[in-house]
């Protein structure tokens, strides 16, 4: 069974907007604050790379539920240029490095579970859950 | 109870006893108690998190703006707590790195190796020590069926994992010379076209070479812009440079190495080295000839290996146990 709900990422306030679809479902799932201020930062720095770097994407927040386990699954997609690094990307302290936040490595830590998938000229996916304990 | 419960009422402990007496030894509690969660990873985040359930658990009536401020707190300190986690992360990498390392410098020490040969009527001693885990410096000696006792000593300008490989690849090139003696010039000849071509352009190498003969006492010695060693005159009791002209190896393939002689009396003694000696940083600057020659006359009374040994130690105390370059010494003493 999967609700899902999508935000078209364009400008800073949609950045906001898919923060708060993932903050209401996190809280109707029942996770805490600190996990709940975990997603919400994951789903910030997803969307704000489709933000910075595609222009234009979505993130979909989906309710997962698997073997009784209730989970949270944030998809961030787009079709902007891609990343012909990823292993680079992956990497702790390269993207980092300039204070751009988190970074690609700090949302799988802030997650259970990271999924990337990305080819250049055609677009990022990446999916990113999170499960209640 | 679990580590997370136990956490939590010690957490709850010292924040009670605070707030009742605002003691240093509540917050030396509270120092100990960071050590023990940052030792069992807890991110700075769920210390905000305990801090607030635990306010609302005392102060029910608190005034829900104080409360709604943790908010605030607890996003901020999310991004410490990614900032953290990465942080242990690439500490476990440079660990990682350093192990890595150690292997290497073992494996260039057996790629490496040579034996200081034992020859009857010489005494001959050698010492080096990288500035960091890969040595930067070389040497090599060849005993030959005519007794003959080559040497060379090596210096990649540069040091670290790039100069040890460099370093890996002149030996192999010494290795594969012909067996048959070859005078000293040549040997630098021979290995200038090595380095030439096989070399990056930025990378240059300084190499002594040596070669007693005993059937005529006579040392044969060319250098390609190497340091010079001294000679011991142990008549006179007096030090005198080495001198060798010579460009450094891999500047330009055509290079022709001048030989120089040196006839060597019983006592006398021959003092080769890499810069990582002469360049001995002190407080004061480099080290003065003199400090060095002071320093070998100071054991002159020991065997070679013995004088190597202690004058290491000696400069080694000099720097205050920094060495800032690789470190080579070798002393070629004739039995009197």
């Amino acid at each position: 069974m999967n609700i899902q709900s999508c935000i078209t990422i364009i400008n800073e306030w949609d950045i906001v907007a898919a923060r708060q679809l993932g903050r209401n479902v996190a809280k109707e799932l029942g996770f805490g604050t600190v996990d709940q201020a975990r997603i919400t930062t994951a789903i910030s720095e997803l969307a704000r790379n489709i933000y910075l770097y595609a222009g234009k994407g979505q993130i979909c927040i989906d309710k997962l539920s698997e073997g009784g386990k209730a989970g949270l699954q944030i998809k961030a997609v787009d079709s902007g240029p891609g990343i012909r690094e990823i292993r680079q990307v992956m990497e702790d302290g390269f993207s980092t490095s300039g204070g751009l936040g988190a970074g690609l490595p700090g949302v799988k830590r802030l997650m259970d579970e990271f999924y990337i998938d990305s080819t250049p000229g055609q677009g990022t996916q990446i999916k990113a859950t999170k499960w209640l304990r | 109870m679990d580590f997370r419960e136990m956490m939590e009422s010690k957490y709850r402990d010292i924040l009670h006893h605070y707030i009742k007496e605002q003691s240093e030894q509540a917050l030396y509690a509270g120092q100990k108690f960071s050590r023990k969660s940052i030792e069992h990873k807890v991110a700075p985040e769920e210390i905000i998190s305990l801090h607030k359930s635990l306010l609302l658990e005392m102060y029910p009536e608190l005034p829900k703006d104080i409360i709604h401020s943790f908010d605030i707190l607890l996003e901020v300190m999310v991004g410490y707590g990614i900032a953290y986690r990465e942080h242990q992360s690439l500490r476990h990498q440079q660990e990682e790195l350093r192990s890595e390392m150690e292997i290497a410098s073992n494996v260039q020490q057996t790629l490496l190796g040579t034996s200081i040969p034992t020859v009857p009527g010489f005494d001959i001693g050698a010492i080096s020590v990288p500035a960091k885990h890969m040595n930067g410096d070389y040497f090599h000696f060849v005993l030959d069926e005519n007794d003959n006792i080559s040497v060379a000593i090596a210096d990649v300008i540069g040091k670290g994992i790039p100069a040890a490989l460099c370093m890996s690849m002149i030996k192999y090139a010494m290795d594969s010379l012909p067996e048959n003696r070859l005078d000293p010039s040549s040997v630098l000849e021979n290995l200038n076209r090595v380095v030439e071509q096989n070399v990056d352009p930025s990378m240059f190498i300084t190499m002594f070479y040596g070669m007693f003969n005993p059937s005529n006492n006579i040392f044969y010695y060319a250098s390609a812009g190497h340091e010079p060693g001294f000679y011991y005159d142990s008549k006179k009791k007096e030090f005198s440079e080495l001198v060798a002209r010579g460009l450094l190896l891999g500047v330009d393939k055509r290079t022709k190495y001048s030989q120089y002689e040196k006839e060597i009396f019983p006592g006398d003694m021959i003092i080769l080295m890499s810069d990582g000696v002469t360049e001995c940083r002190t407080e004061e600057g480099f080290i003065e000839k003199e400090t060095l020659i002071g320093y070998i006359n100071k054991y002159i009374h020991l065997n070679a290996q013995e004088i190597v040994n202690n004058i290491f130690r000696e400069l080694e105390k000099l720097q205050h146990f920094q060495l800032r370059d690789d470190f080579t010494l070798i002393i070629l003493k004739k039995d009197v």
